[in-house]
């Protein structure tokens, strides 16, 4: 056992050695840097030194494999850099959208889980009845819609019928948790209802599966009663792969909440990263590429034990 | 012993089968998943709006108009206009060209590419799968908009761009599928036959061994479809895909739209409801075929 994990446990990191190596390369076959885009902004001309000189404070001028040198020293250090266009450390830059998004991506995952169990679990119960039908359109609707889509429908709704807009700007929950959740509840209720589609499939699916162990009809041949079967036997079992897809699509809403942010105006890691990418920034896009990658990667070793550990009968080798 | 059956009873059913033809499998899968076959119509529908966009759509769909700027949904315009007096309904009757090319585009050549490396990774086995398998895995820890926004950024914003953008995310996701189903069919007696008869990988891997994950990989097709529709919307939304004054649907979300919200709601409402009927139908249809060819993968 505690051999696989750590076997699984260093095979991450080859994995993110080559996330690493990738984005850096990707971003320096891009036509333009960062200094050039600058320059371009301002109307004045901007001659060769000058151009060679701010390529220079960067490192820009050294062969490739120093630059990811540099870059890897600091990363063994724990040290990100600063940011090539604002110049700040890039650990500050993130550390004040991590929370936003971390508490987007936990109050999204709450949500979709809430509506996902109960209709999930009724469909299964209920196959091939209305409840059913049901459960799967609205959750092949959800995968459907488009969440800035249904961000911008809610603020419509709520600008139109209650002639109320949620608070645009940014309070965090430990300075008024009141105006934070009321702000962050739309975007997390737009992602979360995604999220619940994904995660009613996978329960409908999982709990169909498992109603047909013989361990269930053992139990209903017993005499148990239904809600104890229920309970007991078949949740319990079902719930695994579900806890597996709802980790990876919590990891994935860590980064990927890019179009969601823009709609209600959040200053998360998504619009960061769309701000470095355009901008060229090439420690910014590298560090924030590194950190969604680490948490997916993270994210799927955690469930991956958690799977043998909540199911003994999977063995590792 | 005298054969009972009649000596041309396979051949009676063949024969039956080909005059059935597609229509009979049609037919059938009507009959038996309704929900998909619904998912299907709307899915024909969008392809033949594409395809005569010219012919149905009332307006030119650049054409600006300042007289009509944010115009009412009324008989002249059914929908609308938007911030430039353009007919929104013909606009979104183009943008379906745009969606479907990119959605087809990105999914056709996503799932291929896909399905010859997964197939090839499980039928080389050894180094070559557990180096291609690696090299999947670093694809697969980017969020699909993350790699898709990143590969958009550097190329540049083309239509070609675009769905190269949102293709290769998808190919790692399709080769994992795949290869799963490839592995137990490199087992089959038919690929040691194919071997020993002297044919070449290339050979082996096209003609014996992908036409056997036609299953997966339609499926994976399909669902590709719908999630690339979506992201070239997400991406179009952003101002990273699709550029003014082209037609489509993510495009049209944005900036003004939502500017304008209050007291243009239809440019708001018509896009994103066209953006979900067409990923809708093409899940609807996927999800009936899954069920129809491969009940047990469960693939999201």
């Amino acid at each position: 056992m505690w051999k696989y994990v750590a076997k699984r446990f260093l095979l991450m990191i080859p994995t993110l050695f080559g996330v690493a190596v990738f984005i850096f390369v990707l971003m320096r076959i891009v036509p333009g840097d960062i200094v050039e885009l600058r320059f371009s902004g301002e109307s004045s001309y901007a001659s060769k030194e000058n151009l060679a000189a701010e390529r220079a404070r960067f490192g820009l001028d050294k062969p490739l494999w120093q630059q990811f040198a540099t870059w890897m020293w600091g990363l063994v250090r724990l040290d990100l850099g600063t940011s090539m266009w604002t110049g700040a450390p890039i650990v500050e830059e993130i550390k004040l959208r991590v929370a936003l998004s971390l508490q987007l991506a936990i109050m999204a995952t709450a949500v979709g889980v809430l509506l996902a169990l109960p209709l999930g679990i009724a469909a299964a119960l209920r196959q091939d009845t209305w409840v059913d039908y049901l459960a799967r359109i609205v959750s092949i609707a959800g995968i459907a819609t488009p969440s800035f889509w249904l961000g911008i429908l809610m603020i419509l709704t709520l600008l139109v019928v209650f002639h109320w807009l949620p608070p645009m700007v940014y309070t965090p929950f430990w300075v008024n948790p009141w105006q934070n959740l009321l702000q962050l509840i739309w975007p997390a209720l737009a992602v979360g209802y995604r999220l619940s589609a994904v995660v009613t499939r996978m329960t409908r699916s999982a709990m169909l599966e498992v109603l047909r162990e013989d361990y269930i009809r053992t139990a209903r041949a017993k005499g148990l009663v239904e809600t104890l079967i229920l309970k007991r036997h078949a949740l319990k079992n079902a719930m695994l792969p579900v806890l597996t897809v709802t980790g990876i699509e919590f990891a994935f809403l860590m980064g990927g909440l890019v179009v969601t942010e823009q709609v209600f105006n959040l200053n998360g890691l998504g619009l960061l990263f769309v701000q470095a990418v355009t901008r060229r920034d090439y420690t910014m896009t590298q560090a924030l590429v590194l950190l969604v990658a680490t948490v997916f990667i993270v994210v799927n070793f955690i469930m991956d034990l958690a799977y043998g550990w909540l199911d003994p009968r999977i063995r590792y080798r | 012993m005298a054969i009972n059956v009649p000596f041309d009873a396979a051949e009676l059913t063949a024969a039956q089968e080909a005059r059935a033809g597609w229509w009979g499998i049609v037919k059938d899968f009507t009959r038996r998943r309704p929900l998909g076959a619904a998912g299907a119509a709307v899915v024909l529908v969008l392809v033949v709006v594409a395809l005569t966009a010219n012919v149905i759509a009332p307006y030119d769909p650049e054409k600006v108009d300042f007289a009509a700027m944010l115009a009412r949904p009324s008989a002249a315009h059914w929908l609308g206009t938007d911030a430039f007096g353009r007919d929104v309904l013909s606009r979104l009757i183009y943008g379906s060209r745009t969606a479907l090319l990119v959605g087809f585009g990105a999914a056709v050549v996503g799932a291929t590419v896909g399905a010859v490396l997964g197939v090839g990774s499980a039928y080389f086995g050894g180094r070559v799968d557990l180096y291609l398998q690696r090299f999947m895995d670093i694809f697969i820890a980017f969020p699909l908009i993350i790699l898709a926004l990143a590969i958009v950024a550097i190329l540049g914003n083309s239509l070609p761009n675009l769905i190269m953008a949102i293709t290769i995310p998808m190919i790692p996701r399709c080769a994992i599928v795949i290869r799963s189903s490839a592995l137990s069919i490199r087992e089959m007696p038919y690929v040691d036959a194919a071997r020993a008869a002297g044919f070449g990988h290339g050979r082996i891997i096209l003609r014996h061994m992908l036409p056997n994950v036609m299953a997966p990989y339609l499926i994976m097709l399909t669902s590709f479809l719908g999630q690339a529709i979506l992201l070239e919307s997400s991406l179009s939304f952003l101002g990273l895909g699709v550029q003014e004054p082209t037609p489509a649907w993510g495009l049209m979300l944005r900036g003004a739209a939502v500017d304008f919200a209050e007291s243009a709601p239809w440019m708001a409402v018509f896009p994103g409801l066209a953006i979900s009927l067409a990923v809708f139908a093409f899940n609807l249809f996927g999800d009936s075929l899954r069920d129809a060819l491969d009940p047990k993968l469960r693939t999201l």
